[in-house]
């Protein structure tokens, strides 16, 4: 075998690698914070709506879901300005992207969780006086949540490893530091093997930590 | 139970009552009054309309035909023979008036004992933290979960979690509270301690309306026993008359000895 590991190169150029974890973890965190508002938003309306209501949102949820992520990071950069004649820097289009996709599958996770919340406990708030909305905030929601919090640990977990694709529109993250980090050393193996366990670590510390929160709050079905 | 309460114009009154499910007549045609301060049970064969009724009369269950009136004012209907749906802040406020405890229990499972009684008293009756939280304390004392209150139903035994469903009930203070086989999800030995909150509720003069399977507590609970069977109300009279040996309705003779012969053990 010829080739010797060397990580010299990869510690020099560290604070790349650093600087774009944290900016992958904030894109996930800002995506997964808008798409939980409109998870949640749109699932309210599809459970409560009318037909074409419900019509719209499962044709957003199909579209999304069945278009590759990276075709859609292309697609919002730079097809959307092109055609509306104008131009947002690749974070922004990135988590708006981002923010969208994760927004079709939470409003799934989100739709199937309110499906499954007892009949029992909506009769249990009707019985007590409480109006369609008090139900919604105080029963529905709260239980819904609490049933969905193991699927939305994977679907976290997921969308932060989607992250990586915003280095093909250049945003800074990750992945692109460690392309970066390749092009101007060539220690292809050994930027891939560290980039690969700061993923592993800092996805698993963060199903740790949502398996936590699971345990502390769920209710199971 | 002694000394049965009259009233002029009965709390709650059930008229020509009707419903189907599709094709199925469920109820067809019942006819109840219930006083201030009388406890009705309920008794029949399963699938008699029990549940059905009984939802009905808080309008968690639609009915089609006939009238259920609480203090005059009609459930779930207005503008008389129009019988237009109520508003949902209506029925809201008309369900609040109602307490209603479940088969199985229906807890918030992601509130404690204290807050699953709280909610309605903030959000419905607008009470204060600190006055709901002093009263669901009173209420979870009355049922004997004093130390309970920062449990979360998960964390409570069946029993328990059924003396918290009655506490969230009856700290509404409602006119009438529906009662629907509330011990029927309970193991043998935690019966006992829900059924006595419920004698302890009677003796205060709670008007009641309750379905159960338990022949001998209907018997020591009711001023009046009704037996249903087939959507309508086969007989209605006092328990005593009810068990009397020369009770004329056959199906009702038949029903309690079914009854006699599963419990003589
Ligand atoms: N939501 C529903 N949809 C369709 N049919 C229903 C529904 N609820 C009840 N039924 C039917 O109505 C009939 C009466 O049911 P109900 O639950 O009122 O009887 P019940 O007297 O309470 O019986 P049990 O003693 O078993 O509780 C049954 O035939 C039942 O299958
Ligand atoms: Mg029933």
């Amino acid at each position: 075998m010829g080739y010797d590991l060397n990580f010299t190169l990869i510690w020099r150029h560290f604070d790349k690698l650093w600087s774009g974890l944290i900016l992958s973890l904030e894109l996930a965190i800002l995506s997964i914070g808008i798409g939980i508002v409109i998870g949640l938003i749109l699932a309210v309306i599809y459970v409560s709506g009318g037909r074409i209501a419900r019509a719209l949102i499962a044709a957003y949820v199909e579209l999304i879901r069945n278009v590759p992520l990276i075709l859609l990071v292309y697609l919002v950069f730079y097809g959307i300005p092109t055609v509306f004649d104008f131009a947002y820097d690749n974070t922004t289009s990135f988590v708006m992207t981002l923010s969208v996709y994760a927004g079709a599958y939470l409003v799934e996770v989100f739709r199937a969780g309110l499906d499954a919340v007892p009949k029992g406990l909506i009769d249990a708030g009707k019985a007590i006086g409480l109006t369609p909305w008090q139900r919604l905030v105080h029963v529905r929601l709260p239980t819904m949540l609490r049933m969905t919090l193991p699927a939305l640990s994977n679907t976290f977990v997921s969308l932060f490893k989607d992250t990586s694709v915003a280095s093909v529109i250049a945003v800074p993250e990750l992945t692109y530091g460690a392309q970066w980090i390749n092009f101007n050393t060539f220690r292809i193996m050994e930027v891939y093997l560290v980039v690969t366990g700061l993923y592993l670590v800092t996805g698993y510390a963060i199903l740790l930590g949502l398996r936590a929160l699971e345990r502390r709050y769920s209710i199971g079905r | 139970m002694s000394g049965k309460p009259t009233g002029a114009t009965p709390l709650l009154r059930i008229k020509g009552v009707q419903k189907s499910f599709g094709s199925t007549h469920v109820l067809r045609g019942i006819d109840l009054d219930v006083a201030r301060g009388e406890v009705v049970t309920i008794i029949g064969p399963s699938g008699g309309g029990k549940t059905t009724l009984l939802r009905c009369v808080n309008f968690l269950e639609t009915y089609d035909r006939g009238s259920i009136t609480i203090d005059g004012a009609e459930v779930g209907y207005r503008d008389g023979e129009a019988r237009k749906r109520r508003t949902e802040t209506d029925l809201a406020r008309m369900r609040a008036e109602t307490g209603m405890v479940f088969q199985l229990f229906n807890l918030f499972p992601h509130l404690t004992a204290a807050q699953n009684i709280t909610l309605g008293l903030t959000r419905v009756r607008g009470l204060g933290r600190a006055e709901a939280g002093d009263k669901a304390m009173h209420w979870l004392k009355r049922v004997g979960l004093a130390d309970k209150a920062g449990h979360l139903p998960s964390e409570l035994s069946g029993g328990q979690q059924q003396r918290v469903g009655i506490a969230r009930a009856v700290a509404m203070e409602p006119k009438i509270l529906l009662l629907d086989e509330i011990t029927s999800a309970l193991d043998p030995e935690l019966i006992g301690e829900v059924l006595d909150v419920v004698l302890s509720l009677a003796a205060d003069g709670m008007t009641m309306l309750i379905v159960t399977h338990e022949i001998g507590f209907a018997r020591d609970a009711s001023h009046r026993i009704v037996f249903m069977a087939e959507g309508t109300v086969g007989a209605e009279a006092p328990p005593a008359e009810i068990f009397s040996p020369n009770q004329p309705n056959e199906r009702l003779r038949s029903f309690l000895g079914r009854f006699s012969a599963a419990h003589r053990l």
